[in-house]
């Protein structure tokens, strides 16, 4: 069996196995570390950095940071609450975010951030960036005007012999999703869906259906993210 | 087509992570790769064509157009234009009839612009076709394009003196000038091939590592980590297979003492690599070249091959049953970033050069999944010159905290730009003396490059080390008619934009924020505010992955800190918003098209 390490998080003093990553530790034990670019199950790429925790005084991202004994972390501070609240910012002016005419509105886990973290307005200028909407594929429809660069279609979409759908072109601030134009063809439906679900906001969408959830009853529209890891204590 | 690429993937095996190499093989072939050979080049490597692309449209010297026969890059580095880069610039447009990024209409020559290619010493300079064109003024320009136009061979528009020492080889021939200033223990000319690797093997790893350890020796590409530690950690992880890697991709603008290393003292930086694999214990080891200095491949592969000849590298190294040690050279393509250890490493295996998230740290879970060591040009060499003197005699250069001696790449406004091997305590002051630039001339001098700091007067007392100003080595000197925000922040800020990898958001968007407020100060719209702003929206660059997001704000938190009065004088006084635009010349083509004047 695993070893059990202690670990304290705002003080609170917590225990989970060795190794395991931070946010995962924090979640076992009812503390919610906000996250965008993280997925269940798929393996972590710290690109969000919403995550970002003061570990033992340096800042570290909790999805990417196992943990060891004695560890101590900084989570629900004013300061890493006001650095996370920025970087929630920094998504609305680096795309184009209408959420009211957005299908995931709702569903979409950046809405929801920004309203867990009372965003009224950015404080930086919008970029006003020029993006694609690319409807070339069959099965899904690429908005890159939402696209928030998580990399969770890249990681977690993949076919039998495990090579990735997505990808990413360029770098940088010219940084784009691409679907495999090939693999494209072979995308059943089934794969549309789970990759619209896995896209956090609303940049991957499926084809052919749209809106089988009536806004007002989707999953961020009662209980603000968070609220599930949250009420474990 | 398909023939060709066929011998290429041969000659890698099929093997998808050297795809940088196959690649760069194409691109050296046709000059770009084109569109319709990826499908190709994916299903033989049992790839996906988007796999081949997103390394492909990684790097900036691989291009999937025509990118003319003859392929002009030009350094944009703050160097570069303060030596006359803007002329030169002109001047191949003018010659060429094109702009940059732009092919002639007949294809055959292509202008393009690069970030820093390491010559800040003989700038402004170019790269055409992987040769080196240094010290360029518009009329060398037009001798240029006047011989393109005669469809010369690049090789032979040489047409003035080779550089000094192995530059004027037989097989580097190259016109790039050493600029040795200053020779200490590591450049020492009098060095003796294989001299420290005889005693090497008579001693045990663990005695290796222990002697680089006593010599605190710290890494010399910036981030300090002491040598020994690092070698040691590799040694005790556990994996199949040990890699070294030498890190020689010198991106930081203004940083070009690993090329005068890799060409005056290659054995001497391979000894260096051998002994590290021989300490550790690994079979393998990868010399991560830049792009840039793709004139030395020729070169330097044939220095491998008469080491494997002499027995320093292959099977049972100078006889000593079980060493066994082997080198390649792995190139980039064009990516500041890759200089990043992890993100060398994910380049070196095929992919995009996006550093990883650590832990686990290279020396646990490197290259291949296999614990890796990756050291800089200059440690290795100054491994092997502790080895043949011992780690106390290295502890009598330099200070308690930061022994042994550095090399210091130094250009700018100064008489004498070049190559310096000082002890580590040095001051600023010291070393403007030591190159010919005279203090009261001097404004400010850059220290650590871009993602070091931008330093005043009041602080050339401050010494080089560790323990006050740390360094990979760069130093550029600014005189007093230098605009320090117009050609050297907003320069840095934009270099950083360029080479972001993409991957944080924090790296990704700050610097472009940071980037529009200094314009817009340059353009007389900033207020005061906008100033803290900066300052404040900086911080959050310290939550990115890398070193690279971690320091892109400091050319602008270190300029407002030291030069804030130069902001002061652009901002307007009396006003405490503005939005940065101009109403009325917003909607102007607007009110125009639709014939109503507005009332604003
Ligand atoms: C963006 C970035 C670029 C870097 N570029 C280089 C480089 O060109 N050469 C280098 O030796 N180290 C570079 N480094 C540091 C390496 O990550 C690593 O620390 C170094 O190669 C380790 O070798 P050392 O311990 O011998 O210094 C860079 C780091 C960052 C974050
Ligand atoms: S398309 Fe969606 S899942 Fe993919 S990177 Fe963009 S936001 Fe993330
Ligand atoms: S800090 Fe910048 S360069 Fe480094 S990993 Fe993040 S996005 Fe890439
Ligand atoms: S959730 Fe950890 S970096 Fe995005």
């Amino acid at each position: 069996m695993a070893e059990i390490v202690r670990v304290y998080i705002d003080g609170k003093e917590c225990l989970a196995q060795n190794g395991e990553y931070l946010l995962q530790a924090a979640r076992e034990n009812g503390i919610y570390i906000p996250t965008l670019c993280h997925y269940e199950g798929v393996k972590p790429k710290g690109s969000c950095r919403i995550c970002t925790c003061k570990v033992n005084g340096r800042l570290m991202t909790a999805c990417t940071t196992p943990i060891a004994e004695g560890m101590v972390v900084e989570n629900n501070t004013a300061e890493i609450n006001e650095m996370r609240k920025a970087i929630i910012e920094l998504f609305f002016v680096e795309g184009n975010h209408f959420c009211p005419t957005c299908e995931k509105s709702g569903d979409c886990e950046l809405q929801a951030l920004a309203y867990k973290y009372q965003i009224t307005a950015p404080r930086y200028p919008f970029l006003f960036p020029t993006k694609r909407v690319v409807a070339e594929y069959s099965r899904i429809i690429i908005d890159h005007n939402r696209c928030v660069l998580c990399k969770r279609c890249v990681r977690a979409i993949k076919d039998a012999e495990g090579r990735s759908f997505f990808a990413y072109r360029r770098r940088g601030q010219h940084i784009e999703v691409i679907l495999d134009k090939r693999m494209s063809e072979q995308m059943d439906y089934e794969k549309a869906l789970e990759a619209e679900k896995v896209c956090p906001v609303g940049a991957i969408m499926a084809r052919r259906i749209a809106f089988t959830t009536p806004v007002g009853h989707r999953k961020y529209d009662k209980k603000p993210i968070g609220s599930d890891v949250e009420k474990i204590k | 087509m398909k023939a060709s690429i066929e011998n290429i993937l041969r000659k890698y095996q099929h093997d998808s992570t050297r795809l940088m190499d196959i690649l760069l093989d194409i691109q050296d072939e046709l000059g770009y790769i084109p569109e319709a050979y990826v499908p190709h080049i994916a299903e033989l490597l049992g790839l996906s064509d988007a796999d081949v692309e997103q390394t492909l449209s990684f790097y900036h010297f691989f291009s999937t157009r025509p990118t003319g026969k003859y392929r002009i890059y030009l350094n944009n580095s703050v160097v570069a234009y303060m030596m006359g880069r803007s002329e030169v610039a002109a001047a191949f447009e003018e010659a060429l009839g094109i702009k940059f990024g732009q092919v002639t209409p007949d294809g055959r020559v292509g202008l393009f612009e690069t970030s820093c290619i390491g010559m800040n010493d003989q700038e402004p300079a170019a790269i055409i076709n992987n040769v080196i064109f240094p010290c360029l003024t518009p009329f060398r320009v037009r001798e240029i394009v006047r011989d393109i136009k005669e469809n010369k061979p690049v090789e032979e528009m040489i047409n003035y003196q080779y550089g000094e020492g192995q530059n004027a080889s037989e097989m580097v021939r190259s016109m790039v000038s050493n600029n040795i200033r200053k020779v200490g223990p590591v450049l020492d000319p009098h060095y003796k091939v294989g001299e420290a690797l005889k005693k090497v093997i008579s001693m045990s790893p663990e005695e290796v590592i222990e002697e680089i350890k006593k010599s605190n020796i710290r890494g010399r590409g910036g981030a300090g980590f002491p040598t020994g530690l690092k070698w040691e950690f590799c040694r005790k992880a556990h994996g199949e297979k040990k890699y070294i890697f030498c890190n020689a991709d010198e991106g930081e603008p203004g940083t070009f003492k690993d090329r005068v290393i890799l060409t005056e003292l290659p054995r001497l930086l391979l000894e260096g690599m051998i002994i590290a694999g021989y300490a550790v214990g690994a079979t393998e080891g990868i010399l991560y070249v830049r792009y840039e200095y793709r004139y030395l491949k020729k070169y330097l592969e044939e220095i491998l091959e008469n080491a494997r000849k002499k027995n320093y590298l292959g099977k049972s190294i100078l006889g000593k049953e079980g060493f066994d040690f082997d080198i390649r050279i792995q190139f980039g393509a064009g990516a500041y970033v890759c200089g990043e250890e992890s993100a060398l490493i994910e380049s070196a295996e095929g992919k995009r050069g996006e550093p990883r998230d650590r832990p686990p740290f290279p020396v646990e879970k490197g290259y291949l999944g296999m614990p890796t060591v990756v050291n800089n040009v200059e440690t290795f060499c100054s491994v092997v010159k502790i080895i043949l003197n011992g780690g106390e005699w290295y502890k009598s250069f330099g200070t308690e905290q930061s022994t042994g001696t550095k090399l210091l790449s130094i250009s700018g406004d100064c008489r004498y730009p070049g190559v310096y091997e000082v002890a580590w305590g040095f001051s600023v002051n010291d070393i403007l003396d030591m190159v010919g630039a005279s203090k009261n001339q001097v404004q400010a001098v850059q220290v650590g490059g871009p993602s070091g700091s931008l330093i005043e007067p009041d602080e050339f007392n401050r010494i080089l080390g560790y323990e006050d100003l740390s360094t990979g080595g760069s130093l550029i000197i600014f005189g007093h008619h230098r605009d320090l925000i117009r050609e050297v922040v907003l320069n840095f800020t934009n270099f950083f934009i360029d080479e972001s990898c993409g991957s944080c958001s924090t790296c990704r968007i700050v610097p472009v924020l940071l980037r529009n407020k200094i314009e817009k100060i340059l353009n007389a719209r900033g207020v005061e505010k906008d100033l803290d702003e900066m300052l404040e929206w900086a911080k959050l660059l310290k939550a990115s992955r890398c070193g690279l997001g971690q320091t892109a704000g400091n050319p602008v938190v270190t300029s407002i800190k030291n030069f804030r009065h130069l902001y002061e004088r652009m901002i307007q006084k009396n006003k405490e918003y503005d939005a940065g635009f101009d109403l009325q010349a917003a909607i102007r083509d607007g009110a125009e098209a639709t014939g109503r004047i507005p009332i604003v």
